[in-house]
């Protein structure tokens, strides 16, 4: 008898914890707790953390979080308002609000992340249909954009470096996203707190269209760079035709018109020293025509004299008052 | 079943177990064994060393009991006490469409495939770009970081892509490429900002770096092709420039050139001028005072220098007119020179 004591002392003190161990239990401060018996939920879900007391092996503990927890989309590809193919990745913050109806309708995570799934991925769907692409991509309305020195008025005026027109912006749909599907989800006990656009991106088949037109686009702006530069080279250029023409011209004018001073003062002075009276005159005459013969006549030139010229009218003799005196 | 048998069982059982455990003197060491294992097990579970960039959150059965300083502390054993680490001075970072290689914290980048999807984006004016960035943070509260949000760093990075994209959805190609960047930065660190706090994630974010940002590959190089052209453009100028100056000042230079050159008549052409009529005005002077006699001289003295110069000269009487004597002139003139 003495011999099984131990026997019966650790049967009875592994029966005892193991008792003990089931009739406790710690909540976590991320975690609400709801007892089931024989999967039925009894009392009112527990929420503050600690260690708590329950009935063995009759109470279950299913824990249930009470974080913020996220909803990551994966990302799907649907048409909006203006047919153009996006991938549209979403991104949501919900929590448990009312973790019986939580356990009854959903039991787990699991099942809620696909419920999201399919709420959120249709309203998503919904929502982006009705909307056109830059709705979506843009928020504020009338945001001025910088704009780019590079841009001359001719490519603004066509849309180049502004911003689309839009009448909702981004978080206006993600609102009407948040809405319906807020509502929907309500009956499983969960409240969704907000949901955001995480990704949107061009399909992949759409791509290389838009690719096309951002060259065109670069390209266009290149060959105005090239064009400018040519035509302000010509502008240049003629600049220096124009300006060489221009100064060599008024050199030209004013050469003659100081020449054509210079002319005009020299016969005034020439004038007024000729043109003092007949006499004057005629010796100006007299004395210029002497100063012309002297390069008039040339040692090639045969001149014929009359014999009563006054130079050699000597040749025929003596005046008639020389001899008389 | 009677008392009998169980006993009978009960010493079996004793029996069989005596046979597989060692007799009673090793049984006791056995407990002595488990008790120093226990104890063992007791100390290393009761204390814990915090980093000095941390803090610890201590929590007793689930529930939050302190936050603890850096250094050596202890705690309850065996489960009982939870103390968690949570690196709060500890400057943190998230990478968006790339990644730094060796990093330990696996929300700092994420795969290559997702990070290509990452920088994908669309602009304001519905063009593409690439565009990577950086978030800085920090946890400035661990009680929330653990217990508000069940995933705060992933939970940033979502937030951190929404609110990049929302940024960048508001701007045009041109300024997110090139000019806009500082604004894009700012913008998008007061949105992080606004929503983290919102969020209660306990992260407080510092900065927003924007790192590459390169239209889509196929785009690449018509982009370079504007630079180019711009280059070219500027080349083209300067060409026509360096013409002009070629030309230009040379031009001014001859204009005064000759200018001055005719200046230099017109003085020349006044004071000749002057000079001539100032001897006129001396010799007109003398000439009135004896003018039949002035003019006579002047008249001599010139022919006197004129006549030895001529070729010949036929000096003919006034009673023989007419031009028949003239016509063998030349004969007459050669027979002289032989």
């Amino acid at each position: 008898m003495k011999s099984i004591l131990p026997l019966i002392i650790v049967i009875a003190l592994a029966a005892g914890s193991i008792f003990l161990v089931n009739s406790v239990y710690t909540v976590n401060e991320v975690e609400q707790i709801i007892i089931t018996e024989f999967g039925k939920p009894v009392g009112n879900p527990i929420t503050e953390a600690g260690l708590k007391l329950k009935v063995p092996f009759i109470q279950e503990v299913n824990s249930i979080d009470k974080r913020i927890l996220e909803w990551d989309g994966s990302p799907s590809d649907m048409p909006t308002k203006d047919k153009l193919y996006i991938s549209v990745d979403l991104f949501a913050r919900w929590r448990i609000t009312d973790p019986l109806q939580y356990f009854l309708r959903l039991r787990d995570e699991r099942s809620a992340q696909s419920r999201l799934d399919d709420i959120l991925g249709s309203e998503t769907r919904n929502a982006v249909a009705k909307h056109e692409l830059i709705e979506i991509i843009r928020t504020t309305k009338d945001r001025v954009p910088l704009l780019d020195s590079l841009l001359t008025d001719e490519e603004k005026k066509l849309n180049m470096g502004s911003l689309m027109p839009i009448t909702k912006g981004r978080l206006l749909v993600e609102q009407e996203i948040f809405q319906a599907a807020s509502e929907k989800v309500l009956v499983f006990g969960i409240e969704l707190l907000d949901i955001r656009f995480k990704r949107i991106n061009y399909n992949e088949s759409v791509r290389p269209k838009i690719y096309e037109r951002m060259i065109s686009e670069r390209r266009q702006i290149a060959e105005r760079f090239l064009s400018e530069g040519n035509g302000e080279a010509a502008r240049i250029r003629g600049n220096r035709i124009r300006d060489l023409n221009k100064i060599q011209s008024e050199a030209y004018r004013q050469v003659e018109e100081i020449r054509g001073v210079a002319d005009a003062k020299a016969t005034e002075v020439y004038a007024s020293a000729y043109n003092q009276n007949a006499q004057s005159r005629a010796f100006y005459e007299f004395t210029r025509t002497m100063q012309a013969y002297k390069s008039l006549v040339s040692n090639n030139t045969t001149l014929v004299l009359p014999m009563d010229s006054d130079l050699f009218k000597f040749l025929k003799g003596l005046p008639a008052e020389t001899k008389a005196e | 079943m009677s008392d009998h048998q169980m006993e009978d069982m009960a010493q079996k059982g004793m029996d069989h177990f005596r046979s597989i455990i060692p007799p009673s003197e090793s049984y006791k060491n056995l407990l002595y064994f488990a008790a120093i294992l226990l104890l063992i097990i007791f100390g290393w579970t009761s204390y814990y060393t915090v980093p000095s960039d941390s803090v610890a959150v201590v929590q007793r059965f689930g529930k939050y009991l302190k936050e603890v300083p850096p250094g050596l502390h202890f705690k309850f054993p065996l489960g009982m006490d939870k103390a968690t680490i949570v690196p709060t001075k500890r400057q943190l970072k998230q990478e968006f469409g790339f990644a730094t290689l060796g990093a330990k914290d696996f929300h700092q980048f994420s795969s290559p495939r997702e990070s290509e999807k990452e920088k994908q984006m669309v602009t304001g004016d519905l063009n593409a770009a690439l565009v990577e960035w950086v978030v800085q943070y920090r946890i400035s509260d661990p009680g929330k970081f653990l217990f508000e949000v069940r995933e705060p760093s992933e939970t940033l990075r979502y937030v951190s892509e929404s609110v990049m994209r929302e940024v960048v959805g508001d701007r045009t190609v041109d300024e997110v490429i090139t000019i806009g960047r500082q604004e894009i930065e700012s913008e998008a660190l007061t949105k992080m900002q606004e929503l983290s706090s919102k969020y209660n994630m306990g992260i407080s974010i510092d900065q927003v770096q924007l790192k590459n940002i390169n239209p889509p590959r196929p785009v690449q190089e018509s982009f370079n092709e504007v630079n180019q052209a711009q280059q070219e453009k500027e080349k083209l100028i300067n060409e026509a420039r360096r013409d002009y100056n070629k030309v230009i000042p040379l031009a001014e230079g001859e204009k005064d050139q000759r200018i001055r050159e005719a200046d230099g008549y017109r003085l020349k052409r006044i004071n000749e001028a002057e000079g001539d009529a100032a001897r006129f005005k001396s010799l007109l002077a003398e000439y009135t005072k004896a003018p039949e006699v002035t003019a006579r001289r002047i008249y001599i003295e010139t022919m006197e220098e004129v006549m030895p110069s001529l070729k010949s000269k036929i000096i003919m009487d006034g009673s023989s007119n007419g031009i028949l004597p003239l016509l063998n002139l030349d004969t007459q003139k050669n027979g002289a020179q032989k």
